[in-house]
């Protein structure tokens, strides 16, 4: 693939917004609780720091606070307590520097793929002035990322004419589209089959290595963290907190077949154990 | 199997076995022609004239009285003797019945997304539109008519009220399905309320609306009716009370034949309207409102 080119598609282009630290994302002892002051606290004493260009995983037992984790660092959600700063700005409402992605694909069935991933185009302020004068520039953008994730001349389907598969690679489109600093994912390959799902790594690894952006990946499957992540944040059981941080040590860029070297097993297994404690510590005390 | 026949093979087979082949094929390109009867197309006009002819059938059979169930030859006869009564009645039903729909699809569609757009609305809404809904609507024309006096007005206004209430409870499910992750993307985007409404809410809810039109529609007519029937001098409502105070039951039953037929042109209209502008919605598998 054409490094500058793509790095003018999705990369973030200005950096150093007199930010001194490489800190993209910094979320400092968060607690976020759901439905009043009697709801659920979801997170609790919450803290981590994402580096700039970074692609970091979040792992940890259902119902932690992992997708609550990622509404925060969006903004979708403002913490009762503590701060998060993105690109050194504290987060008081959405960021439009994010694109996002849930394991729902949820394109519009009356828009075409093409149209679905143009969508953000439509919202975030600093393009939607541009985009009637420029949709031709915009149109090639997304036939591009079209390619890229392997959906060449699909554009003009309706997503109800993909597979899950192909739609969820749209829906990849669609969160890169404005060129977002930030990527979150969360579960975007849950629902898919083995093959298609290792194909979608290797389409986010050369996406993250070819660009500067950096990435946030929720994820149950920790061969899946491992494969793709610098750093895994491990989290408690509800209220979620992070309870690890675990560098992952192979060489960039990966191969599939490292997922079969005896080192990548043994850290799958270490991740798998502090998760299951962490179950067991939480039934233990609903006892 | 291919019932064309390869190079390779014609090559190496006997020439008897080429002639079976090449019989074969003709046929089948013979019967692909010979296209077999629509049975499913052709199936409610068989239905519709079997329904006819085992009422004709019975009636004759069991000499049931004309006062009682005239038969249907007998109520095409009234419908020709009486035709031009019955052709200024009929319209005159459809037009009520026409100008209080299009009134219920406007407020409708405009209730619709305001109960929609705000859970305050809704909740403050959603009892009082029950409670209306639950009236039944006879009773609301002796108001109409000591508001309105006799005339178009209280068939109209029926005929609104009445049809008024699938569409906003239709057009409001719509925007209230929306998917949550969905609006969070456009939120997360920065997206204000009005965006997703725009971009998601109101398309999304289209299939809804235009699904709801086919019972509006329907329901429309019940209203016009009734109203007719209770307070008018036009309208076939009308013209079956007067036909039916003078015994004159053939006219009586013309009249709810042509009910039946403007009820029908105007269903498959609707339908015909909400498969041209929300086809997506079928193609997709999207739930159907109703
Ligand atoms: N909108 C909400 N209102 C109330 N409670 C919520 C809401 N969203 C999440 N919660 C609660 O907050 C906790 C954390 O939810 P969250 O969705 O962040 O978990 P998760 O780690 O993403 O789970 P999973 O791995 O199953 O996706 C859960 O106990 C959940 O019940
Ligand atoms: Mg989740």
């Amino acid at each position: 693939m054409d490094k500058t080119r793509l790095r003018r598609l999705t990369g973030n282009g200005q950096q150093g917004t007199g930010d001194v630290s490489n800190h993209l994302v910094t979320i400092d002892d968060v607690d976020m609780r759901y439905g009043g002051p009697a709801g659920t606290l979801a997170v609790s004493g919450l803290s981590l720091h994402v580096d700039k260009g970074e692609f970091t995983a979040v792992v940890g037992p259902s119902g932690c606070g992992k997708s609550t984790l990622m509404k925060l660092v969006t903004g979708l959600h403002i913490p009762q307590q503590g701060v998060i700063t993105v690109a050194g700005r504290q987060v008081t409402e959405p960021v439009s520097i994010v694109g996002m992605a849930f394991q729902n694909p949820t394109l519009l069935p009356w828009r075409t793929t093409l149209d679905n991933i143009l969508l953000p185009l439509e919202i975030v302020q600093r393009h939607r002035r541009r985009l009637r004068a420029n949709r031709a520039e915009y149109v090639e953008r997304a036939e591009h990322l079209l390619e890229t994730v392997g959906l060449k001349g699909f554009g003009d389907k309706y997503p109800w004419e993909l597979s899950g598969g192909m739609q969820q690679r749209a829906n990849l489109c669609r969160a890169l589209i404005h060129e977002p600093d930030l990527l979150m994912l969360d579960e975007p390959f849950g629902a898919l089959d083995a093959f298609t799902r290792e194909e979608l790594w290797c389409v986010i690894r050369d996406l993250h290595h070819e660009t500067d952006v950096t990435i946030q990946l929720v994820t149950h499957d920790l061969r899946e963290a491992v494969f793709l992540a610098d750093r895994i944040f491990v989290m408690s059981a509800r209220p979620g907190r992070i309870i690890e941080t675990h560098a992952v040590p192979f060489e960039r860029p990966r191969d599939l077949e490292v997922m079969y070297t005896p080192e990548f097993t043994d850290l799958v297994h270490e991740l798998r154990g502090l998760i299951a404690a962490a179950r067991t510590e939480q039934l233990e005390a609903a006892q | 199997m291919s019932a064309e026949p390869t190079g390779a093979d014609t090559a190496s087979k006997p020439a008897e076995a080429r002639r079976v082949e090449a019989r074969q094929h003709g046929e089948a390109q013979r019967a692909a022609k010979r296209r077999p009867f629509p049975w499913v197309k052709a199936a409610p006009w068989l239905y519709t004239i079997a329904l006819f002819a085992i009422w004709e059938g019975s009636v004759r059979l069991f000499t049931v009285p004309q006062y009682v169930l005239p038969a249907p030859t007998v109520i095409l006869g009234a419908i020709i003797d009486y035709w031009p009564t019955i052709w200024t009645n009929s319209v005159q039903t459809l037009y009520t019945t026409v100008v209080g729909f299009l009134m219920a699809v406007a407020g409708g569609l405009a209730l619709g997304l305001l109960v929609g757009w705000s859970r305050f609305i809704y909740a403050g809404l959603y009892p009082l539109m029950i409670g209306f809904n639950a009236i039944p609507k006879v009773a609301v024309v002796p108001i109409l008519v000591i508001w309105f006096g006799i005339g178009d007005v209280p068939a109209i206004l029926t005929a609104f009220l009445i049809a008024f209430f699938p569409i906003v409870v239709n057009v409001a499910t719509g925007l209230a399905t929306i998917e949550p992750e969905m609006e969070d993307v456009l939120r997360a985007l920065g997206a204000k309320k009005l965006d997703v409404m725009l971009k998601v809410g109101i398309p999304r809810s289209m299939p809804y609306f235009f699904g709801s039109l086919k019972i509006a529609i329907t329901l429309a007519f019940v209203g016009s009716v009734i109203s007719e029937t209770i307070a008018a001098n036009a309208g076939l409502g009308h013209m079956m009370l007067a036909a039916q105070s003078q015994f004159n039951v053939p006219l009586v039953f013309a009249g709810l034949i042509m009910l039946a037929v403007e009820g029908i042109a105007m269903y498959a209209l609707m339908a015909w309207i909400e498969k041209r502008t929300t086809g997506w919605a079928h193609r997709s598998g999207m739930a159907q409102g109703n």
